[in-house]
């Protein structure tokens, strides 16, 4: 029994370290080709490691764009987004958890069906919408709709609040508390978790968004990170190393984020299954 | 904060019989307001106008000029490459689809064995998750490379002779389905946190009774994560279709329209030829068919998706099980 127990664990610990390696390579290996000098790029079998590690290939790579004005744009986009998305989605979520009003039960499940609608019905119209006010070409068509709320996260932290004892919410009306004064001083203050979680996908999503940017934006002073990066593609003469450099330049963001609060995203991401 | 406080709660007391009346009523809906205007201007408006000119040739400069149902008339009789992209996009969804499935669910398994160390090994797989769809693809541009990737450096360690997989039509969709496998960590987590939810106590009366480990993973495991299956399933398939951001990075819809996909087809028709009610006929097409999938699955779960209600009702065989399907 212990012998076939010890052998199960070995196989279980074989295969973790084998799927683990699949996982691991190519981001290593994106890793140490942005540090290679550009003779050591095509060989073959590959050199896993620089025989001198180029630091110097991040700042090179940054220059070969104006990276600059792409983190700027990704940075403003981002950071705007979030906050809106914050806001309106635990306004919102508030407002479907602890009300009784006609028609919510209608216009929760509104909220949830929109879930099952892709972006490529709506993108169309939504581009013309945007062209109409004017906002093609400027960052505005990555903000705006952020400060609506977006049914996902309505959903994640109105069930979040559900979770909040009412007695807290009687107790402060008894004080005198309006509705909007237990929201801000009781309901927010106790969702913080949940508000972690909204405000760190939303950050990745937005840092990460591609086809947005693509879509919306057509001037390269307006660009992210993401379509700059995309750009490198049709480049000739740029080496290998210098892409490799912004792709891990540009990841490093998402990735400290992720391990800064891996603890709510794997308990997030867990519970959108269970509502299926 | 602290400070208002006072006078807020005052305020609050002198609306309150007004509140009763007027604005007792109305705040709900002041809350719910930003959700119902952004819902109303940027999907159900949207929504509808995307209906609405997809009976139009609609450039976006010229003349909008109303064709009844001549967009999907002509996409499904004149149109090739509406074909040739549907079926790339059926091909990718049915090998990505079910691979997709098997691997999340196989490191879930592997990650719920009880093994130390097993945080660290659920952030390697996860970690690919994390980072741009660009930057992704950006990797796997130069993994594949056919001669100096790591991926043939691999496959010649075990004596094969590797294709160029971006450049090879026999390969380059292949190589878009595992380039997308290592970028669903998410399903892995969903799965995980199944597991986790299946009792304990099931394992252990099954092993008393005799049953070995396959036979467990048949009759309890596969069960008891079968609502999990079923989002993941429809999850899956929705990406399938939409799976975009990779062939316009990685191939750009090649070698000779391989990894053409549908989403690709659309967005080119949208933003490259400028037909938009065409584009957004195109669209219409896939979300009927999205959804008709969807609702397939949806109806076949009845037959192999278990509720937990039914097990704790205390009937444990198969024909005598009330099934719920909500």
């Amino acid at each position: 029994m212990s012998i076939s127990n010890s052998m199960r664990k070995t196989f279980v610990y074989a295969m973790l370290a084998f799927c683990s390696l699949l996982f691991i390579a190519p981001l290593f290996w994106a890793l140490t080709t942005a540090l290679k000098d550009p003779t050591e790029l095509y060989q073959f079998p590959p050199k896993w490691l620089p025989s001198v590690w180029k630091f110097g290939n991040f700042a090179e790579a940054w220059t070969v764009q104006p990276f600059n004005v792409f983190l700027k744009n990704t940075v403003v986009v981002t950071v705007m987004a979030t906050l809106g998305q914050l806001i309106s989605c635990a306004v919102v979520a508030y407002g479907f958890a602890r009300f009784e009003f006609k028609g919510r039960n209608f216009l929760f499940l509104v909220v949830l069906s929109t879930m099952m609608i892709p972006w490529e019905v709506t993108m169309i119209p939504q581009y013309m919408e945007f062209n109409y006010l004017g906002w093609i070409n400027t960052l505005k068509p990555l903000i705006v709709p952020a400060w609506f709320g977006s049914a996902y996260f309505i959903f994640l932290l109105r069930q979040f609040i559900l979770t909040i004892p009412r007695e807290l919410d009687e107790a402060a009306t008894i004080d005198g508390a309006s509705k909007l004064g237990i929201f801000l001083r009781i309901i927010v203050p106790l969702m913080g978790p949940a508000l972690i979680l909204v405000g760190v996908f939303q950050m990745m999503s937005c840092w990460n968004d591609y086809l947005g940017p693509l879509i919306f934006l057509n001037d390269q002073s307006k660009y992210t990170l993401t379509l700059g990066l995309a750009q490198f593609k049709g480049m000739f003469g740029v080496d290998m190393q210098s892409i490799m450099a912004i792709t891990s330049l540009i990841s490093i963001v998402p990735l400290a984020v992720f391990f800064f609060a891996q603890r709510y995203i794997v308990g997030g991401i867990a519970g959108t299954g269970i509502k299926g | 904060m602290a400070k208002i406080a006072p006078q807020a709660a005052t305020y609050a007391a002198t609306l309150k019989p007004a509140r009763k009346r007027g604005w007792g009523r109305v705040s709900p809906y002041l809350f719910v307001f930003p959700w119902l205007f952004g819902f109303l201007a940027f999907t159900l408006g949207p929504l509808i106008f995307s209906l609405v000119i997809s009976f139009f040739d609609w450039p976006i400069v010229g003349q909008v000029k109303f064709v009844g149902f001549g967009n999907y008339v002509e996409m499904f009789t004149q149109d090739s490459l509406f074909w040739k992209s549907f079926g790339v996009t059926v091909k990718f969804a049915a090998l990505f689809v079910p691979l997709n499935i098997v691997v999340a669910l196989g490191l879930a398994m592997l990650l719920n064995q009880n093994v130390r160390g097993s945080a660290f090994f659920r952030t390697a797989f996860y970690l690919p998750s994390v980072i741009s769809g660009v930057a992704l693809a950006m990797i796997w541009a130069w993994v594949y490379s056919g001669e100096y990737g790591i991926l043939n450096f691999f496959l010649s360690l075990v004596g094969i002779d590797g294709p160029d997989w971006l450049n090879d039509t026999k390969w380059s969709l292949v190589a878009m389905v595992i380039a997308s496998l290592w970028g669903q960590g998410s399903m892995m987590l969903i799965f995980l946190a199944g597991l986790k939810g299946i009792p304990k106590d099931l394992y252990e009366s099954a092993s008393i009774d005799g049953a070995g480990r396959f036979r467990q993973f048949r009759s309890i495991t596969i069960p008891m994560l079968s609502p999990t299956v079923l989002f993941n399933l429809i999850t899956s398939i929705i990406a399938a279709f939409q799976q975009l951001t990779l062939a316009l990075v990685l191939t750009g819809g090649g070698p000779l329209k391989s990894t053409y996909f549908y989403a690709m087809y659309m967005y080119e028709n949208a933003f490259k030829y400028f037909k938009m009610g065409y584009s957004a006929a195109n669209a219409w097409f896939m979300f009927i068919i999205v959804l008709g999938l969807s609702f397939l699955v949806f109806k076949s779960s009845a037959a192999w998706v278990y509720y937990e209600g039914e097990i704790k009702s205390g009937s444990k065989t198969k024909s005598g099980a009330r099934r719920r399907s909500s």
